[in-house]
């Protein structure tokens, strides 16, 4: 069945389809349309689960990380200041390696106070230890729920993921999204299997002070399981494209094997860029896109098969390390460094604050590119008005 | 992941015994807290009601009820003196431990 749906929508709807059990969670613009629904579809009956209304996101991830240390599987959802707020929190969902599944609609930080998207918000809980997916379609953002639990829920990864979709250009934009089937949700998504949990029959001190001869060990096993998640997230991924039609990867490319010059975007820049790839392309222009999905964990193996033959590499990003450069571009570079093959890279910063990331932006970026034999600068700002 | 035993503190070698959050593997009761203790409390039975007030705020639950008294068990107790505090009668003195 097919439906149309706003971005926000798609992601209470592949909370609903999980069977997620718990949900806590607080308003604030532009996530709201994700908790209110949800909320209707329990207070309906539609879903069963609890929903746990908090007077603050940090309450909301503490009362999330409660619920899914007793096994429940579990959802929250928010945005910019109140993804800051949860911060603490996040590093505790990592620690206790609970796989809460979190929805957050890229929204730039203030002040100034603003609510339109910029990637500063998921970008700054980087080192925290979520798995993050990029999503550039409502399509994506709902079946990207379904797979994230599968992944984060599976005995050997047990770390919470988050799922981020821009602000307004996704979150409150309707598209038709292909509803899966409720039993074959089922068949590829069980209920929630907790091996180590709170159970006042059988009790255990979870989160003990833990001295400087064991820390060092749990910190080894969550890298290990992020390692692990970059094949479980492909499995996932293509299981799902076997059951539901609809194949999903740690990156997604497109036209780059003969590319001269690969766009690197995330998001629904990506889905701009390969517009205009294709306008380029009937032009004779030998250019291509890979579109990153999956930040965390990086997805090494197939950004350094991709990039190694390319002549020049353009990475854009909607977002920034203040005194250092565009986010995905230090990524994507430090990947590259210690390759053999090394094309150069050029890091671009657009659309922050939302400011709109139209084709000509693009155009402008890859025109900068073409005119330069190797990078001048770490940042090249696209659109600033001087 | 290490046997479960209820009274001993289990010994983790390394990595591959651990399991993945920090969570104790058995019981606690090997960790006897009582050695934290800096001030006894002392119940007189010629004072107590038996009202089980102490019982009840006892933030470590280590007074239990045998034959009808509340009974503080000095192995886990740390020596907060709710009790004490918390007594209707003053039926528990406190005494500085050495």
């Amino acid at each position: 069945m097919k439906k149309v749906i706003m971005g926000n929508h798609a992601l209470s709807y592949g909370a609903q389809l999980a069977r997620t059990q718990v949900i806590a969670a607080y308003p604030i613009t532009p996530q709201t349309e994700v908790v209110g629904f949800l909320s209707e579809l329990c207070a309906d009956g539609k879903l069963d689960a609890k929903f746990i209304k908090v007077e603050s996101e940090h309450s909301a991830m503490a009362a999330a990380i409660g619920a899914s240390a007793v096994g429940a599987r579990t959802f929250t959802a928010t945005s910019a200041q109140g993804l800051a707020l949860m911060h603490e929190m996040l590093h505790w969902a990592v620690g206790a390696r609970l796989p809460v599944v979190l929805g957050n609609i890229n929204r730039a930080m203030g002040p100034p106070w603003t609510i339109w998207t910029d990637q500063n918000d998921s970008l700054s809980q980087r080192d925290t230890g979520l798995m993050q997916y990029y999503c550039e379609s409502n399509q994506e953002v709902l079946d990207t729920v379904i797979q994230a639990y599968k992944v984060s829920e599976h005995e050997e990864i047990l770390l919470p993921a988050m799922i981020v979709l821009d602000a307004f250009v996704l979150s409150h934009t309707s598209e038709v999204v292909d509803m899966p089937d409720q039993e074959l949700v089922d068949k590829y998504l069980p209920p929630r299997k907790a091996t180590y949990r709170v159970d006042p029959r059988e009790p255990h001190a979870f989160g003990n002070l833990t001295a400087p001869d064991r820390y060092f060990e749990l910190r080894y096993k969550i890298e290990r399981s992020m390692r692990q998640a970059e094949g479980l997230i492909r499995e996932a991924g293509e299981e799902f494209g076997r059951m539901f039609g609809r194949h999903y990867g740690m990156i997604e490319t497109h036209r780059v094997e003969d590319a001269e010059t690969i766009v690197v975007a995330t998001a629904t820049i990506a889905g701009t860029a390969r517009t205009v790839i294709d306008e380029l392309r009937e032009k004779g222009e030998k250019y291509g896109l890979v579109r990153i999905r999956v930040l965390r964990p990086f997805p090494f193996d197939e950004i350094r098969q991709t990039l190694a033959g390319a002549k020049k590499v353009i990475v854009i990003d909607r977002n920034i390390s203040f005194g250092h450069s565009g986010i995905f571009f230090q990524e994507v570079k430090s990947a590259m460094y210690n390759q053999s093959q090394r094309p150069p890279i050029f890091g671009y910063i657009a659309g922050l604050g939302g400011r709109d990331v139209t084709p000509d932006v693009i155009k402008e970026i890859i025109g900068d590119a073409a005119g330069k034999e190797q990078p001048i600068a770490d940042i090249n700002w696209i659109g600033l008005k001087p | 992941m290490a046997e479960k035993t209820a009274e001993k503190k289990i010994e983790i070698k390394g990595e591959s015994d651990m399991p993945p959050m920090a969570m104790s593997l058995g019981l606690m009761s090997w960790n006897k807290t009582g050695s934290w203790r800096n001030l006894r409390p002392v119940i007189d039975y010629e004072k107590c009601i038996k009202c089980m007030i102490c019982w009840k705020f006892c933030p470590d639950a280590c007074i239990h009820i045998e034959d009808g008294k509340p009974v503080i068990d000095y192995d886990y107790c740390k020596g907060c003196i709710i009790c004490a505090v918390e007594c209707p009668k003053d039926a528990i003195s406190v005494e500085k431990e050495e």
